[in-house]
């Protein structure tokens, strides 16, 4: 009997990260910083606001990394805003400008952007929420005639804990964006309100049936800004959130991110509210 | 495709004549029980074998498999993929993990293709064996539908006495018999007695549910809030040995490993269990599956209901190795019978 050759075997693999180049590192804050970075040769990410990347450091692991910057203002880089958490992010906080990281993907499914235009926005970031959501609001700020009103509230718990504090200054001075802000608690400086995201909602009036409501915060979060969107009566299709889950593959494999059926990778992480209320593990 | 007639005299033979040309596995004894393993002669076979530890999901879905290897000579890193599979003919696979093998090759194939399982999975020659006596207490493949096969085999032996009638399913798996002379044409006689062996079979498996399979996606939907997965949960010791032993199982963790010189590693699958306590875990400490209850209602529901929605076949096939595994004696048909009388008795 002759030896049976192995049929060819294939030389890619969708768990290979393609090493990419760290082009800028900005300190937001004490926990997160911002990270430009650059596939080889500049190419596009081709990636949709709410969608993430698999974040690769050779030896260490990976980690699931939402995407902060716009598809809009790509320039050949995007950037990610990424808290330093655990071992990966902690090697990645370390790391400057011309270092390599491995990336895959863009991966997940983003928001359905374009069933959004024309409709009034009411974003509501929570935390590290504003950074996956930042992608969503600036390509709306980059297509601004086709929305009607833009309102933000946005929540974090402590003055020093604001992120993109250029950009929301910038959004403060703009006369077609209603940003509204919050912290947990105040500092001397502290001008503004203080208490929880929730107590900015009675500042808004709304048209519930024209609006697309987007929030991103942490699972605790999400329960008390829901019970506020549903009072404002806008439909549950057009309420929007990202679940964030532990992810090891990307790719709707290893299963660690499942809620109830559903793969948060592949069916996520942007869900609308009608999509996930009946998962009992979802919220 | 067609059928051939391999005496049992002849079969030293032939698996000789495997072990030639491939990697050939199967079952053998180990320690008072069966396993998958090497097979170098024919002697070291049994294909009469109750069940294995594990199923041979490993041989597609290795326990521990490398997916990228790196290294770095200090200025630059060189990343690469990993995919090594060689030739290999499983022999003796029971119906129920042949049934398990096609979950998980939708599993891997649909969506983003994984290209280390499909080299396996390319690689593998699957000959499966028609099972003629039930083989462990805890197995209820009549109830799943998983007692017989009808494709997703390259070659299926049945037993008809003094010859195994060989079903040639695909191009591959008559490539197994090239040349094998002993390989006959089947006679009538053959025939007579191969449909005798099916239907003699039949009455011989226990039909181990009180409902028929079809109900139960809608059973489970109906008992999410059941308190049967608390109770599970209090019994459970979250040692993750079900998944482990289950062919339909597949979930992985990913590590990076360095090696000592710390200049080159590479990044390894192995696989992980949704009911160890930190399966769920997000990076600052959230679980979102805290409770072993919550871990065991999920892994029903994934085998019940979810496996089915997502892929359109159930997640169980029966074999029993789960139950026979759990040392809190958690098995799949006390606990769906109880669920269903529970339903059943509600009703009056």
């Amino acid at each position: 009997m002759t030896l049976n050759l192995i049929e060819t075997l294939p030389e890619s693999s969708i768990y290979l990260p393609t090493q990419s180049r760290i082009l800028e590192v900005q300190p937001l804050t004490k926990l997160e910083k911002l990270f430009t970075i650059e596939l080889p040769g500049g190419i596009a990410l081709g990636h949709k606001p709410g969608q993430f990347v698999e974040v690769s450091l050779l030896g260490v692991g990976e980690a699931p990394i939402s995407i902060s910057s716009s598809p809009s203002r790509s320039n050949g880089s995007f950037e990610l805003c990424i808290r330093r958490a655990g071992d990966l992010t902690s090697v990645l906080h370390r790391m400057t400008s011309g270092e390599t990281i491995g990336i895959r993907g863009p991966f997940g499914r983003g928001f359905p952007f374009e069933r959004f235009r024309g409709k009034d926005m009411l974003f509501a970031p929570g935390g590290l929420g504003l950074a996956p959501l930042r992608s969503l609001i600036n390509q709306v700020m980059d297509e601004r005639g086709n929305f009607g009103r833009v309102i933000i509230l946005y929540g974090a718990r402590h003055p020093s804990e604001l992120l993109f504090t250029n950009e929301l200054a910038e959004w403060q001075a703009r006369d077609d964006i209603e940003l509204h802000l919050t912290v947990d608690r105040a500092d001397d400086n502290w001008k503004g309100n203080v208490g929880v995201i929730t107590t900015l909602f009675p500042k808004v009036d709304i048209h519930p049936r024209n609006t697309v409501a987007v929030t991103i915060g942490p699972p605790i979060m999400y329960r008390f800004v829901l019970m506020e969107l549903l009072g404002k009566g806008i439909p549950e299709g057009n309420i929007w959130l990202s679940l964030e889950r532990r992810m090891k593959c990307g790719v709707g494999k290893c299963g660690h991110c499942q809620i109830n059926h559903l793969y948060t990778c592949q069916s996520g992480p942007s869900f609308s509210y009608a999509e996930i209320k009946h998962l009992a593990e979802a919220l | 495709m067609s059928f051939k007639v391999i005496p049992k005299v002849a079969m030293p033979e032939w698996i000789e004549r495997l072990c030639t040309g491939y990697r050939v596995v199967g079952p053998k004894p180990l320690h008072g029980q069966h396993i998958f393993g090497d097979i170098q002669s024919a002697v070291e076979l049994d294909l009469g074998y109750p069940t294995t530890v594990i199923p041979p999901k490993k041989y597609l879905l290795p326990q521990r498999e490398e997916l990228i290897r790196f290294k770095t000579d200090g200025s630059q890193v060189h990343v690469e993929t990993v995919i090594e599979a060689k030739p290999t003919v499983v022999l003796g696979i029971h119906t129920c993990d042949l049934h398990a093998i096609q979950l998980l090759d939708r599993v891997f194939q649909q969506g983003y293709s994984d290209q280390h399982y499909q080299a396996h999975r390319e690689n593998t020659y699957l000959v499966s064996i028609e099972c003629l006596q039930p083989c462990i207490p805890h197995s209820f493949c009549k109830s799943m539908g998983t007692l017989s096969v009808t494709n997703g085999f390259d070659l299926h032996l049945t037993d008809i006495g003094d010859d195994y009638a060989v079903d040639i399913e695909t191009k591959k798996g008559a490539r197994l018999l090239d040349g094998f002379s002993a390989a006959r044409d089947v006679t009538d006689e053959d025939y007579r007695l191969f449909n005798r062996v099916l239907s003699d079979k039949w009455a011989r498996f226990p039909l181990r549910l009180d409902f028929d399979i079809t109900e139960l996606p809608s059973l489970l939907s109906v008992s999410y809030e059941n308190k049967l997965w608390d109770e599970l949960g209090e019994r459970c010791l979250a040692c993750g040995m079900c998944t482990n032993v289950c062919p339909t199982c597949y979930c992985f963790n990913v590590t990076d490993e360095v090696d000592f010189t710390l200049s080159a590693g590479q990044r390894t699958r192995v696989w992980d269990s949704c009911q160890l306590d930190k399966f769920a875990t997000v990076s600052g400490g959230h679980n979102f599956r805290a409770s072993r209850a919550q871990r065991q209602r999920h892994r029903f529901f994934r085998k019940g209901k979810y496996q089915m929605e997502t892929y359109g076949l159930l997640g169980c096939v029966g074999c029993g190795r789960c139950g026979q595994a759990c040392l809190a004696d958690i098995n799949m048909v006390d606990t769906l019978n109880d669920l269903y009388h529970r339903h059943a008795n509600d009703r009056e």
